[in-house]
């Protein structure tokens, strides 16, 4: 099964990669703030209130959200795992992008060298299609598409 | 976006490389939400939610000092989150210093860098910022280039300032240019109200219960609260920005809740009244089982769920002044009823710096401590992010903290009972 969709752009660049994807609101803080403070070499989400992902490897994923939630140190918490080569592979938002989400990509684009593509805007029927373990590609207008082979 | 001349000399190199750098990236957060201008930040003071000098944030400081060695500097004062350590005032063991050493190995660097930004003073370091006794209370309609999710919901909401969810770096980018892009809760049809909230529980619910069902409702959106003027009145006194203080904090941390009106009682709600609420807003009813549903959806990561408490943090957000009076007297009366005369476990109240001062002149001071619990200024939250203090059993009353933590929450009676014996 292949599908397509389309969404915007906000921080430039392709990536291919397996999609690990959150139904619930994304904390960036809850999720990333035990793997960063531990070292953790597969960065496993830390958010014991996230049943999708609690514990799940984070790194070179294909992150795919509704939205991200909770603490304004969030964004400060995704440049520093872009900046420490952390990084999901990319984020993908069915929503609207969020502040904390946006500065947080942003911060990344402008002052680090990681390479972590974000498309918002994807819908609904993006996030009930994608699943956890298929394979996700960004091309550089937004479209993403999304297979299970 | 538009950019006036002297923005888009900035944005050439006319400050800098550094500060171009700066521009381009309150522009690229402007544009991610097609604001159409940068505005003037028009409070006194920011506020930064970055406090901590952690050795894995290593980058942000070198970002800093990359900011700093082309001598831009903040062009208001701030104050910041509260500070990740205290050892004279919360219980550690030596072990857990340690590691606290090792964790904040950046904190002296970092404290150095915010004198040089231009921190109000090394007392201001709270995520209650905004208590009169601290001073940095924005007006109505000041436009604020703040973070600390909790500061920022309760400067929109109880006090009518405007400020976005801004992150932290982007906050102190703000600051420093003195801009910051018009999108969201700077607007006026970002103010309006997406969700009413409808509450009819048969008493006034836990702030921080409720707060966290609106939050994990409404997620990023404004919601509308009716009802709640029934247990609060309509006058915002310290006993209900207390409890706003609280409410906003949950909303904050289990969804991601900038701007809250409540009717009769917060000033936009006030002034407008429904004519804020969007239409065809849907409705979320919140009652004594929805409360009781929330409460038991929290997990608990302990090991062991019958372990006996070692520590009870009070105070994330930090407490006000008429909290911590009002708490002493609870916790005094509650251990006289049982016959005791100290509390059962070792409890923390945290507040700001300016208000413990303004607590210790307070008759209830001197009974806090004489009951055995300890005031300070840190930042729970910062303290229990280490694998020595997430495997010890720590209880609390806050929302936030259990958010992100592995302490317990319970709602403010039973948290009562429990470190009264």
């Amino acid at each position: 099964m292949k599908k397509t969709f389309q969404g915007r752009v906000v921080t430039a660049g392709t990536a291919k990669a397996e999609a690990l994807v959150s139904h619930g609101g994304f904390n960036t803080l809850a999720s990333f703030q035990t793997p960063m403070l531990l070292g953790d070499k597969k960065v496993r989400c830390s958010d014991q209130n996230n049943p999708d992902l609690y514990q799940k490897s984070m790194l070179g994923k294909a992150l795919c959200l509704p939205e991200t939630i909770g603490s304004t140190t969030g964004g400060m918490a995704l440049y520093t795992v872009c900046a420490t080569g952390k990084q999901p592979a990319c984020l993908l938002f069915s929503k609207h992008i969020d502040s904390l989400a946006a500065a947080g990509a942003i911060l990344a684009a402008y002052w680090t060298d990681a390479n972590m593509p974000v498309v918002d805007k994807l819908g609904d029927e993006f996030l009930n299609t994608v699943k956890d373990g298929m394979t996700v590609e960004i091309k550089e207008d937004g479209i993403v598409e999304i297979s299970d082979e | 976006m538009l950019l006036t001349k002297e923005q888009q000399d900035v944005l050439n190199g006319s400050r800098g490389e550094t500060m171009a750098k700066v521009m381009q990236t309150l522009v690229a957060y402007g544009d991610a939400f097609d604001a159409e201008r940068l505005v003037p930040v028009t409070s006194e003071y920011g506020h930064t939610v970055i406090s901590f000098g952690l050795g894995i944030m290593k980058p942000v400081y070198e970002l800093y000092d990359k900011i700093l060695s082309e001598n831009e500097i903040s062009r208001q004062r701030f104050s910041a989150d509260p500070r990740p350590v205290d050892k004279k005032n919360v219980p550690a063991n030596p072990v857990q210093n340690l590691l606290f050493d090792i964790m904040y190995s950046q904190q002296e660097r970092y404290e150095e860098q915010v004198r040089r930004f231009g921190i109000l003073s090394d007392d201001a370091y709270t995520c209650t910022c905004y208590l009169p006794q601290v001073g940095n209370t924005p007006k109505r309609g000041d436009i604020l280039s703040w973070a600390e999710s909790s500061a920022v919901v309760y400067a929109n909401s109880v006090l009518g300032a405007r400020c976005n969810r801004n992150s932290g770096i982007i906050e102190l980018m703000g600051s420093i240019a003195g801009l910051i892009p018009e999108f969201g809760l700077l607007t006026d049809d970002g103010r309006k109200a997406d969700w009413i909230v409808e509450l009819k529980t048969s008493t006034l619910p836990d702030a921080q219960l409720f707060g966290s069902a609106v939050g994990m409702k409404v997620m990023e959106k404004v919601p509308y609260v009716k009802g709640l003027d029934k247990w609060l009145g309509t006058e915002l006194n310290d006993k209900v920005c207390a409890y706003l203080k609280d409410f906003g904090a949950a909303t904050a941390s289990n969804g991601s809740v900038g701007l809250y009106h409540i009717e009769s009682l917060t000033p936009e709600a006030v002034d407008f009244g429904e004519s804020l609420i969007r239409e065809g807003a849907p409705v979320y009813v919140v009652d004594d089982a929805e409360i009781e549903r929330v409460k038991n959806s929290y997990p608990c990561i302990w090991k062991d769920l019958d372990a006996k408490p070692k520590l009870c943090f009070m105070g994330c957000p930090h407490m006000t002044l008429s909290q911590l009076v009002e708490w002493t007297d609870r916790v005094e009366d509650t251990l006289k009823a049982k016959g005791r005369s100290k509390v059962a476990i070792p409890t923390v109240f945290t507040a700001a710096p300016a208000v413990l001062k303004a607590f210790g002149e307070t008759m209830q001071s001197e009974r806090l401590r004489r009951m055995g619990v300890h005031t300070s200024s840190i930042c729970p939250l910062m303290y229990m992010n280490n694998p020595l203090c997430k495997s010890m059993p720590v209880i609390t009353s806050s929302n936030k903290l259990r958010t992100y933590s592995s302490a317990r929450f319970y709602p403010e009676a039973e948290i009562l009972d429990m470190i009264t014996g």
